[in-house]
């Protein structure tokens, strides 16, 4: 030690006096402070600018979307007018009629109902509202959402005794009307250019003033499924089906899959040329665009083990195998992460290789191996380009009951809407849409943060 | 600090010294508990350890001495076959314990390390609480059934590891919130629970405080009545406090052994003399 001493200061010595050497540090600790703020402005200036460009994506989706959760609602007081309503009793279960013959009975008369013309008593109950509206009975169904009709009729169908009698409705006014009156349509367009024409735009407008068209929370968004004939009633209820189907395929496959395969290749698998290529292939998997899966689960699922096309099943399992690969990698890791001092001590007790690895290892890996599911699923859930070439871009107007019935799925849903061709009001819908996902997105992660949070503190 | 100083032990330090002072007779009377022969240990194409051939006495401190890099720790790690472990570590020659060649195919390495157990340079006790940490060894050997049983065992290996006065009220609190030297003495209480036959300890001492370290050697000492212990260390005069034999390596060699007073007294080789009078290392 001294011997070393005293040859550096031999060393410096020779060359420089002590004050030239202090000057020498003093001129070169100049330069370092420079680099040092600019490499902290750097580094402000970058994460400024994310989260910048966070915020401005959220003002805008924001501020896009949330007039969408608000939805213009007419009420109206329904007479059942028996002169309309030209319909028999509803048919009951005589007895001795076979189960078959009442049901073709009763079909009969639903569909004698469907015929009826129940635009006929929307049209009197706002002429009544209305009494000095001289507009024809076109304009009046313009402004009505197509697909009230049905809810008037379905709420007869089931109760015949209301006819004669007077309930209250609130429905929900047509896009157009809603486009008109939320003002996302240009008010001062000449006529030729409006969606509605001049007397129907006066009667919402009218109808509105009256206090007869509110603007109230659209919750069928949530509970409708998607509609291209009655746009004011679409909603995400299927699409968020089919999203959590292949969430819960992923979860269910992906995870343990990923997690088993990444101990064993980390663990316990030999290190030789195999497990080499093994890693690189999962490496590069990881690698490659989803839309190459999508052909995959076309080729493979649909093609070859005929599973059903448009369904989360396909989907699910598209989305697992894209997933695995982030997964594996991100867990061994966190697996490669534990101290080795852990693994001695195990081993040194007499803990068999496979009771190392889940008494010890693996418990402290949890949160990390949570994130990588979370980060996978996340990724899972926000994926679009593979489901399009699996068939889930394709209109489907069914909550799916089971992972086998077609269906759609939220970010497809975005991506449908997003090229609607009434963009007046398929603009906001689709912001409402990102806004529902990324809402999912966040609480998945809070979950995750919640969870990963309880399993460090119970260390 | 107080309770540091007012271990339970303090009345074995004379007897300490007179171990070492005959040490020698001592270890004449001593049978042969681990016997290596020409143990040579190859990590890729490097060779690390040379032909070493050493006897270990039964119930007995041995001290293994030499600079960083000479070998001695890779011999340890034999002995418990914790060099499987590590990729690429060939083991020539044969080691014997009782009689017993270790690296015979049909010996169960998880029984081999129940026989031997191992105490690391850093504490390394598991994430979870302090009576965990005792239970585990004995359940996972099938050695405890009842939770009276695992309370039994877990008193006991605290108390033999001169912990249990300081931890007996939060037994269920995490290991790791000890200090260094407790950890320590929590992980040989750990190694103690399996009831091994032989203990090994790499460096035990190295990242703790000379008062803490002096607890341990107490407990070395204490601990030699019942099992055999082998130590790894670099500090010649802890070798020469806790130790009934010692073995100096160098440059993967096992240069020279013999009783402790021996090696440290009138060494036969230049290496030993020139390592224990400080002129390298």
């Amino acid at each position: 030690m001294a011997n070393l001493d005293s040859t550096t200061t031999a060393s410096a010595g020779t060359a420089v006096t002590a004050e030239e050497r202090r000057q020498r540090v003093k001129k070169s600790l100049g330069a370092r402070h420079r680099k040092e703020r600019l490499f902290h402005g750097l580094g402000i200036t970058a994460v400024v600018l994310a989260l910048g460009f966070v915020a401005i994506l959220f003002y805008d989706v924001l501020q896009r979307g949330l007039p969408a959760f608000q939805q213009a609602q007419v009420t109206v007081d329904v007479y059942f007018d028996p002169e309309v309503i030209d319909l028999g009793e509803r048919p009951v279960q005589s007895p001795g009629q076979s189960p078959a013959d009442y049901s073709a009975q009763l079909n009969g008369w639903l569909r004698a109902a469907a015929l009826l013309n129940w635009n006929r008593l929307l049209e009197t109950s706002i002429r009544t509202i209305v009494p000095e509206f001289e507009g024809d009975a076109r304009d009046i169904a313009a402004i009505i959402d197509s697909s009230q009709r049905f809810v008037i009729r379905d709420a007869f169908t089931s109760d015949p005794s209301l006819l004669g009698q007077t309930r209250e409705f609130s429905l929900l006014a047509s896009a157009d009307a809603d486009n008109w009156l939320k003002g996302t349509i240009d008010r001062s367009l000449p006529d030729a250019r409006q969606q509605l024409s001049a007397d129907a735009r006066a009667l919402a407008d009218d109808l509105l003033e009256r206090g007869e068209i509110r603007f109230a929370f659209a919750s069928h968004l949530f509970t409708n499924v998607d509609s291209r004939s009655a746009p004011a009633s679409a909603g995400l209820a299927g699409a968020f089906m089919g999203s959590l189907y292949m969430m819960l395929i992923v979860i269910v496959l992906a995870v343990p899959i990923g997690v088993a395969s990444a101990v064993y290749l980390e663990e316990f698998a030999p290190k030789n040329r195999l497990t080499d290529v093994i890693e690189i292939t999962i490496n590069n998997l990881a690698a490659v665009p989803s839309i190459v899966f999508g052909l995959l689960g076309a080729a493979v699922f649909i093609n070859y083990f005929r599973l059903p096309l448009s369904a989360p099943l396909v989907g699910g399992l598209v989305l697992t195998l894209m997933t695995l690969p982030t997964i594996i990698i991100a867990t061994r890791s966190s697996l490669r992460a534990v101290a080795p001092s852990l693994r001695q001590a195990a081993l040194g007790l007499g803990a068999s290789r496979t009771q190392m690895v889940f008494h010890h290892v693996l418990p402290i890996t949890y949160p990390g191996i949570l994130t990588a599911a979370i980060i996978g699923v996340a990724q899972a859930l926000g994926e679009t380009a593979p489901l399009l070439l699996i068939g889930m871009n394709a209109f489907v107007a069914n909550i799916p009951s089971s992972p086998m019935d077609q269906a759609s799925a939220l970010p497809v849903q975005i991506y449908l809407w997003q090229g609607n061709e009434n963009r007046n009001f398929f603009e906001a819908r689709t912001s409402a849409a990102i806004i529902v996902l990324l809402g999912l997105m966040l609480s998945l992660n809070a979950i995750a943060i919640f969870l990963r949070s309880r399993l460090e503190k119970r260390k | 600090m107080a309770s540091g100083m007012n271990f339970p032990h303090a009345e074995l330090t004379p007897n300490a010294e007179q171990a070492t002072d005959h040490g020698a007779a001592e270890l004449a009377q001593r049978s042969v508990r681990v016997r290596a022969s020409d143990v040579s240990v190859f990590y890729g194409a490097k060779q690390a350890l040379f032909d070493v051939s050493v006897d270990i006495p039964d119930r007995a401190v041995t001290a293994f001495i030499g600079p960083s890099g000479c070998g001695k720790s890779t011999f340890l790690r034999c002995i418990n076959r914790m060099n499987d472990t590590i990729e690429g570590a060939r083991v020539g020659g044969k080691i014997e314990l009782d009689g017993e060649d270790i690296y015979d195919p049909s010996l169960d390495v998880v029984e081999l390390r129940a026989r031997v157990g191992m105490v690391f340079q850093k504490p390394n006790p598991f994430p979870k609480s302090i009576f965990e940490n005792v239970a585990y060894g004995p359940r996972i050997h099938g050695l405890i059934r009842t939770k009276a049983e695992a309370e039994e065992v877990v008193v006991s290996s605290l108390r033999k590891a001169g912990l249990f006065n300081e931890v007996k009220d939060r037994l269920h609190e995490p290991g790791t919130g000890l200090s260094g030297g407790q950890q320590q003495r929590l992980c040989i209480a750990r190694a103690i629970a399996v009831g091994p036959e032989v203990i090994l300890m790499d460096e035990p001492c190295s990242a703790l405080d000379p008062i803490a370290t002096a607890i341990i050697e107490e407990l070395i000492d204490e601990l030699r009545e019942n099992y055999t212990i082998i130590i790894v260390t670099h500090s010649m005069q802890q070798a020469a406090r806790v130790s009934q034999k010692t073995a100096f390596f160098h440059l993967g060699n096992l240069v020279e052994e013999g009783p402790t007073d021996k090696i440290f007294t009138n060494p036969e080789d230049k290496r030993t003399q020139d390592y224990i009078t400080g002129r390298f290392g």
